[in-house]
C-alpha cells in the first residue's frame, strides 16, 4: 500500500500522482490531508484498483469512473460519481447535490445525507444497473428524469426522508424509501406502491453490504418497511408532438 | 370544419403517356404516395401524403413525374399565411407541438448575400492559385501565448508536443455534429470517411460512436450532452476531440426527446440504453447552472483525457453570445463552437427553428470582436456553423473572424438530400434521416464518400481562387481580415455590428 499525503497539493499533481501510480500496476493507495482537490480518479478505468482517501475531496469525485473503488474517510462535495460506468464509490460522511448524476453503473454507497438532485438522469444499460444506497436523507428532486437503475434512501437518522419534487420526469428506474410515505410534492410521472417479496429480494444485497460498510445492523434496516416509487409510463413526452 | 387531412403540399403530375407502369414509384416511396389503382391498372397517388423529397421524380426511368408546389392558395393574406392557417388546422385536432427537420426557413435577412469580397487590382498583385502555393491547413485548439527557445530542450521536446492536442485540418471545414439516430449508419460512415481522407474532421453528435466506426475515432470530435448518451471514458479516449454540447442553433435552450420506437438494437449499443426506451435529453446540463460548473466539466474532461486532447463548447448563437463566448474561454476551453439560426436538425418545433437565435454571420463578427476586445482571441478557436451553402459563405465567415467551419445541411445535399424538412418521421426516401433498413440501403457509404470529397476538394479550389484574386495565400492571413468585406444595403447598425465598411468605401 503506498500513501500520499495531499496537504497543500494543487489538483492536477494529485491526480497525476495517483495515476501515475495507478499506471505502475499499484492496487491500494491511501491519500490523506485531501483538501477540496476537484476530480479525483475521473475516468479511471483501473479494475481491482482501491484508493483510501482521508478528507473532503472536492467535486466531480470519481467522474466517468469505470472500474475502481474509492473509499471515502470524511464528507463529499458535488457530482459524486458523474457519469460513473460501473467501480464503486463509499462515503463515510454525507455527499453534496447532485451524487450519482447520470450513473450508467457501479455502486455508491452514502452513510450520511446527500443534497439536491441525487441520481438525476441515472440510466441502465444491458447488465449495467447503477445502485445508490443513502443512509440519510435526500433533498429535493431526487432521481429526476430517472431512466434506470435504482436508488435506496434508508432515512437511518431521522430528518425528513426526502425533499419535494422526488422523481420528476422519472421514466425508468426505482426508488426504495424506508418508512411512511413523507408528505412533500412528488413528480406527476410516479407512483408509490409498497414492496413486494421479489423487491425486497432485489435490494437485500445492497442493504448487507451498506451495513457491512457502515457497521450497522441489518435487522434495525428492516425493522421499518420500504416503499418504492416507480414511473408510471416510460414514455413522460410521448404525447406532446402534433404529426 | 377543416380537416388536415386535405392540405396537400405538393400535387404529383404524372405523364399517363410517359408512364410505362413499372410501379418503381409504388415501391420506393416511403410516405405511400403511389399506388396501383386496381380498378384501372393506372398508377396513381395520393398527393396530400407527398413530402417533396423528389426522389420518386429523381428515379422515374421515363422522365413521367413531376412534383410541383401545389398551386391552390388560401386568399392571399401577408399575415395569415397558408402554412400559419393549416398549423392551427393540425393542432387543433391534435393538441400537439409541430415538429420540423433542417434549419430555419424563414426569410430573414441573410447577411453573407449583403457582404462583397474583395480583390486585388495594381496595387498589389494577386496570386494563381495554379501555380503557387496555397494554404488552407488550419489549426484549432488553444494556441499556447508563447514559446521561449532558449528554455527549450529540443532533444526532449518535438514541436508535435508543442503542438499537441491541436485539432490539424487540411481544409477549415468540418462535418457537424450530426449522430447516429439522427441519421442513418451508412450516412454516418460515409461522413467518416470522407473526414480521414480529406484531413478533417467529423461529429459523433450526442449519440455515443457505433463499433464499426471505431476506425474513424481519431478523426472525430465526440460529443457531450446534457443525457451523457453513450459517453465513457473510453468515448473521451478513442476520439481526437471533445465537444460539450450546451445548444444547438435550430433548437436553443431546449432538450431533445428521440422516442422509444427510434431506439433500435444498433441504437441502443451506441447510446448505451435499452431498446426501445426515450433517450431524454434535459434542457440544461444539470452540472451545468455557470461558467464556473462549465469549467468544471472541462476539466473533468481534461482530467479524463490526461490535457491530450481540445475540449470545445457548442452553443447556440443568441443575444448575449460574445459575453457568453468571453466566459467559455475563460471556462479553459479550447474551441468554441457557434451555431446559427439556420443551423440544421433532426427534429426541433418549428417555432423555436424559427424564431430562436441570431443568423452566425452577427455571433461571428461580434464574438470575435469581443474576444479580440479583451485580449483572448489568440487563446481560442472559433468554429461556425448554421447554413453554409458555398464556399464563398464560408470565405465570408472566416474573413469576419471564424478559425473553421461546420457544415452539416451542405453535406448531407452532396448525400442526396433534397431538403424536404421531413427528418424528423424517420422516413427519409434518400436513406438519411431514417433507420428503416430498406430505406438505408439507398445510400451507398462509398459512394457518399466520394461525393462529399468532391464537394470539400471544389469548394478548396474555389477558396483558394478567392484567396489568391485578394493577393493572400494563406487562410491564416484572411482570417478576421475584416477590410477585405464591404457591406451592401445593409445600415448603419449592421455595418457596426458586422465590423465591415459600406461598398465604396476605401481602406
Ligand atoms: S418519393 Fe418523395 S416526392 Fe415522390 S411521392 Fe414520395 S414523398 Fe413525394
Ligand atoms: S435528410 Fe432526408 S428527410 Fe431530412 S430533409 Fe433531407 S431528404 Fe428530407
Amino acid at each position: 500500500m503506498v500513501e500520499i499525503d495531499a496537504g497543500g497539493m494543487y489538483y492536477r499533481l494529485l491526480n497525476e500522482k495517483i495515476k501515475a501510480l495507478a499506471r505502475s500496476g499499484c492496487k491500494e493507495i491511501t491519500v490523506r490531508n485531501v483538501c477540496g482537490q476537484r476530480y479525483i480518479g475521473a475516468g479511471f478505468d483501473f479494475k481491482d484498483l482501491r484508493i483510501n482517501l482521508y478528507g473532503t475531496p472536492g467535486n466531480d469525485l470519481g467522474v466517468f469512473i469505470n472500474g475502481t473503488e474509492i473509499l471515502v474517510n470524511g464528507n463529499v462535495q458535488d457530482g459524486t460519481g458523474n457519469t460513473m460506468n460501473s467501480g464503486r464509490i463509499v462515503v463515510y460522511g454525507d455527499a453534496g447535490d447532485i451524487t450519482g448524476h447520470s450513473m450508467r453503473g457501479g455502486e455508491i454507497f452514502i452513510k450520511g445525507n446527500v443534497g439536491y438532485r441525487t441520481g438525476i438522469h441515472m440510466k441502465e444499460y444491458k447488465d449495467m444497473r447503477p445502485v445508490m444506497v443513502i443512509g440519510g436523507t435526500a433533498g429535493e428532486f431526487l432521481g429526476e428524469y430517472m431512466a434506470g437503475g435504482m436508488i435506496i434512501i434508508l432515512g437511518l437518522n431521522g430528518g425528513n426522508l426526502i425533499g419535494n419534487y422526488a422523481g420528476t420526469g422519472m421514466h425508468g428506474g426505482t426508488i426504495y424509501i424506508r418508512g411512511k410515505t413523507p408528505d412533500v410534492i412528488f413528480g406527476k410521472e410516479i407512483k408509490i406502491f409498497d414492496l413486494e417479496e421479489k423487491d425486497y429480494k432485489t435490494i437485500m444485497p445492497y442493504l448487507e453490504r451498506f451495513a457491512n460498510y457502515f457497521d450497522c445492523s441489518l435487522e434495525k434496516i428492516y425493522e421499518t418497511k420500504f416503499r418504492k416509487i416507480v414511473p408510471v409510463t416510460h414514455r413522460p413526452y410521448g404525447k406532446i408532438y402534433s404529426y | 370544419m377543416a380537416k388536415s387531412k386535405n392540405i396537400s403540399d405538393f400535387v404529383i403530375e404524372r405523364d399517363q403517356n410517359r408512364c410505362i407502369k413499372c410501379h418503381a414509384c409504388v415501391r420506393v416511396c416511403a410516405n405511400d404516395v403511389h399506388f396501383k389503382d386496381d380498378a384501372t391498372s393506372e398508377v396513381a397517388s395520393d398527393d396530400s401524403k407527398c413530402v417533396g423529397c423528389h426522389f420518386c421524380e429523381d428515379l422515374c426511368p421515363t422522365g413521367a413525374l413531376v412534383i410541383r408546389k401545389n398551386p391552390s392558395e388560401t386568399r392571399e393574406n401577408a399575415h395569415w399565411k397558408k402554412e400559419y392557417i393549416y398549423r392551427i388546422v393540425r393542432q387543433a385536432e391534435t393538441g400537439g407541438i409541430v415538429l420540423t427537420g433542417m434549419g430555419c426557413d424563414r426569410p430573414y435577412k441573410n447577411y453573407f448575400d449583403h457582404i462583397l469580397l474583395n480583390a486585388a487590382q495594381v496595387t498589389n498583385p494577386s496570386i494563381d492559385p495554379l501555380r503557387e502555393p496555397m494554404e488552407l491547413k488550419t489549426f484549432i485548439g488553444r494556441k499556447i501565448d508563447a514559446v521561449n527557445l532558449d528554455d527549450l530542450n529540443w532533444k526532449t521536446t518535438s514541436i508535435d508536443e508543442i503542438m499537441s492536442g491541436l485539432l490539424e485540418l487540411e481544409v477549415p471545414i468540418m462535418f457537424s455534429a450530426m449522430s447516429f439516430g439522427s441519421i442513418s449508419l451508412n450516412a454516418c460512415k460515409a461522413i467518416a470517411e470522407a473526414a480521414k481522407l480529406c484531413g478533417t474532421y467529423w461529429n459523433t453528435g450526442e449519440g455515443g460512436l457505433h463499433q464499426s466506426l471505431y476506425p474513424y475515432a481519431d478523426r472525430a470530435i465526440v460529443q457531450i450532452a446534457s443525457g451523457r448518451f453513450g459517453v465513457s471514458s473510453e468515448y473521451l479516449s478513442r476520439a481526437a476531440a471533445v465537444e460539450i454540447k450546451i445548444g444547438q442553433g435550430a433548437k436553443p435552450g431546449i432538450g431533445g426527446h428521440l422516442p422509444g420506437e427510434k431506439v433500435s438494437q444498433e441504437i441502443s449499443l451506441t447510446r448505451m440504453i435499452p431498446q426501445g426506451s426515450d433517450a431524454i435529453s434535459p434542457a440544461p446540463h444539470h452540472d451545468i447552472y455557470s461558467i464556473e460548473d462549465l469549467r468544471q466539466l472541462i476539466f473533468a474532461i481534461k482530467e479524463t483525457v490526461d490535457y491530450k486532447k481540445p475540449v470545445g463548447v457548442k452553443i447556440a448563437a443568441v443575444h448575449n453570445v460574445a459575453p457568453i463566448a468571453s466566459g467559455i474561454v475563460r471556462a479553459g476551453a479550447d474551441f468554441i463552437t457557434i451555431d446559427g439560426v439556420r443551423g440544421g436538425t433532426g427534429a426541433a418545433p418549428v417555432v423555436i427553428r424559427d424564431n430562436v437565435g441570431i443568423p452566425i454571420e452577427i455571433a461571428i463578427a461580434v464574438v470575435d470582436q469581443r474576444l479580440r476586445d479583451e485580449g483572448i482571441r489568440n487563446q481560442i478557436s472559433i468554429v461556425a456553423a448554421g447554413g453554409f451553402r458555398t464556399s464563398s459563405d464560408i470565405i465570408k465567415a472566416i474573413t469576419l473572424g471564424a478559425d473553421a467551419v461546420y457544415i452539416g445541411t451542405s453535406a448531407l445535399i452532396a448525400l442526396g438530400c433534397h431538403v424536404c424538412q421531413k427528418c424528423y418521421t424517420g422516413k427519409c426516401n434518400w436513406g438519411i434521416a431514417t433507420q428503416d433498413p430498406y430505406l438505408t440501403r439507398r445510400l451507398n457509404p462509398e459512394i457518399g464518400t466520394k461525393r462529399l470529397c468532391n464537394l470539400l476538394r471544389a469548394w478548396s479550389l474555389e477558396m483558394k481562387e478567392m484567396l489568391g484574386g485578394m493577393g493572400i495565400n494563406a487562410i491564416e492571413s484572411l482570417r478576421g481580415n475584416r477590410e477585405q468585406l464591404r457591406g451592401i444595403d445593409l445600415s448603419e447598425i449592421e455595418l457596426k455590428i458586422l465590423g465591415i465598411k459600406h461598398a465604396g468605401e476605401s481602406w
